[in-house]
């Protein structure tokens, strides 16, 4: 049996598989399948100032090994979160930590400075990559420079472990990261969904009500795991990589690549069981390299 | 109820139709409890369109032979692929998923109708057995759009009164379910309904429009079957609520249908 715990900042986990936002609910929708205490750390679902209905049905379009979604970032609100399910979810021995999400600077801080108050909430990761209304429609996540603003407003009134979680749809992510590192983050996570889009030729129309949506889903590992490898190698602060993780071999992969812990998303949906059928692989794979530590392979990719 | 994914073993696979097959699964430790309208998540591999789980309703479950039963119609590469499974192959499956409907406080003085549409009569088997025991006498209304898409009916008939509709008029009366005669020669005090969502609509606007309770089951389309990922919702009286884990069966006055 390895070590599997790693670190983020000061955030310690038993093991370096954690769920993706918005993949796993608040944890207890999957409590009948596998026992959440043995997950390194869950990520809720992304979480606003104010409630959000989301978008209009329809949101998700599968796509060849992978799929679409454009749920809007429904949520109550954060104020609902702390009343309603933070009692549910706060004697749950793993780190439960809440993605997020805003449209304008001061929603971020707003709810990061309720959330910091929270005790069994060790982290948040800030999901940057939601439009931002003010700017006309650009998203935070997209240009150093609104990264970078979003990112020091929420560390100031932020006093735990601030992940910030990356958009795929730039240019060069590693410029988004380093400002992200720059203005005080202690990890990044990458890569949130790409911007695609899907076609009902025979209704001629889109699939989705909003007509492009994010993919996830196997489809999209290759893209996420040269993003962590350019990520690890351009920040001094531990990565969190996710894109496409099916199963303990890509979950290694993304760790040979440079990422710290990883995240599993959109495979939820296929085997509600597998965070735990990851880690356990890790575990076996490590095993059989003779590691003693996942750590020792964390960036160990030959080249 | 609790949830489980569990490696089923085929028992039965039947070809109804040329669109349809009834599917039954069987496993080595008796099956979970299961109540009429909630649906089972199916894993289908081997092709690169089919990365998602499949939502099936749960047809009938044979408690005594340990069996649950899923009718399948062939509409995607999905259903297509699932229906050649072979006797003795296992099929990973999550169930039981989703709220079904709701059962009478006092059986005996209901008399509920039950309208199922082509592959929508799918759940009216199980919810049908399910009334059928408690002493409350299922009538069931089954539409299609000709008499090779009515299916199953020696086992509707078995349960109560079956009333037929098909839109080539090659079996029972000819046109939609909302048109037969048996809604205005009887009356009912609960409607339960199944199938497309225009035939649904018209049946929840009959219901209505009657001042009759009346329960549909939706199939939007969706990926994690328990909540999780929000994307088969539906617009009800509460705001967005997910099909797969408030439904699949809503009373039609928490819907915001135009009706």
């Amino acid at each position: 049996m390895a070590d599997l715990s790693v670190n983020i900042g000061n955030l310690k986990l038993s093991n370096p598989v954690m769920t993706a936002s918005g993949t796993f609910g608040y944890g207890k929708e999957f409590e009948d399948f596998v026992d959440l205490e043995k997950i390194g750390g869950i990520i809720v679902k992304g979480t606003t100032l104010h409630r959000r209905e989301g978008n209009p049905y329809p949101r998700m379009a599968e796509t060849p090994m992978g799929m679409l979604n454009a749920v809007g970032l429904q949520n109550k609100g954060v104020d609902y979160f702390i009343d309603k399910i933070y009692p549910q979810i706060k004697d749950i021995r793993t780190n439960m930590i809440v993605n997020v999400s805003g449209s304008a600077i001061e929603d971020y801080v707003q709810t990061a400075e309720r959330i910091n108050a929270l005790e069994a909430i060790p982290a948040i990761e800030l999901n940057i990559s939601c439009p931002n209304v003010k700017q006309g429609g650009m998203a935070f996540g997209v240009t150093a420079k609104g990264a970078s603003e979003v990112v020091k407003a929420v560390r100031e009134v932020y006093k735990k472990t601030l992940i910030v979680k990356l958009s795929p749809n730039v240019t060069d992510i590693t410029e988004i990261a380093r400002a992200v590192e720059a203005s005080g983050a202690d990890s990044v996570s990458l890569i949130n969904t790409l911007l695609g889009m899907a076609i009902d030729a025979e209704k001629r129309r889109p699939v989705l009500s909003t007509v492009t949506g994010g993919m996830s889903g196997a489809a999209v590992k290759p893209i996420a795991l040269r993003m962590v490898w350019q990520v690890s190698k351009a920040v001094n602060i531990p990565v969190i990589g996710l894109g496409g993780i099916m199963n303990w071999k890509d979950a290694v992969e993304f760790l040979l690549a440079g990422a710290s812990a990883i995240q599993i998303g959109t495979a939820n949906f296929i085997d509600p069981t597998i965070t735990v059928k990851v880690a356990d692989g890790i575990n076996d794979y490590l095993d059989r390299h003779g590691f003693t530590s996942v750590k020792d392979i964390i960036g160990g990719l030959i080249v | 109820m609790k949830k489980y994914m569990l490696d089923l073993v085929v028992s039965q696979n039947t070809r109804l139709h040329a669109n349809y097959v009834l599917i039954k699964m069987t496993h080595a430790n008796p099956l979970p409890e299961m109540v009429p309208g909630q649906f089972a998540e199916i894993r289908i591999d081997g092709s690169n369109t089919t990365f998602l789980r499949r939502p099936i309703s749960i047809n009938f479950v044979d408690k005594e032979a340990n069996e649950v039963w899923f009718l399948v119609q062939l509409v995607g590469d999905g259903t297509r692929k699932l229906a050649t499974v072979k006797e003795g192959d296992v099929v990973n499956v999550v169930l039981p998923l989703g709220n079904g409907y709701t059962l009478p406080q006092e059986p005996a003085t209901v008399k509920p109708l039950l309208v199922g549409g082509g592959v929508g009569t799918a759940p009216m088997l199980m919810l049908g057995s399910t009334l059928a025991k408690m002493g409350c006498k299922p009538t069931f209304l089954l539409g299609a759009r000709s008499s090779k898409d009515l299916l199953q009916l020696e086992e509707f008939e078995k349960l109560g009164e079956v009333y037929t509709t098909t839109e080539d008029g090659s079996m029972g009366e000819k046109g939609y379910v909302t048109q037969h005669s048996v809604l205005k020669a009887q009356k009912f005090d609960m409607i339960y309904t199944c199938g497309p969502k225009p035939m649904m609509m018209a049946v929840a606007k009959y219901a209505k429009e009657n001042g009759i309770e009346c329960e549909v089951s939706l199939e939007n389309t969706m990926a994690c079957g328990v909540g999780a990922c929000l994307c088969c919702v539906e617009n009800t009286d509460e705001g967005h609520l997910c099909v797969c884990k408030d439904g699949p069966v809503f009373n039609i006055k928490k819907l915001l249908w135009q009706i």
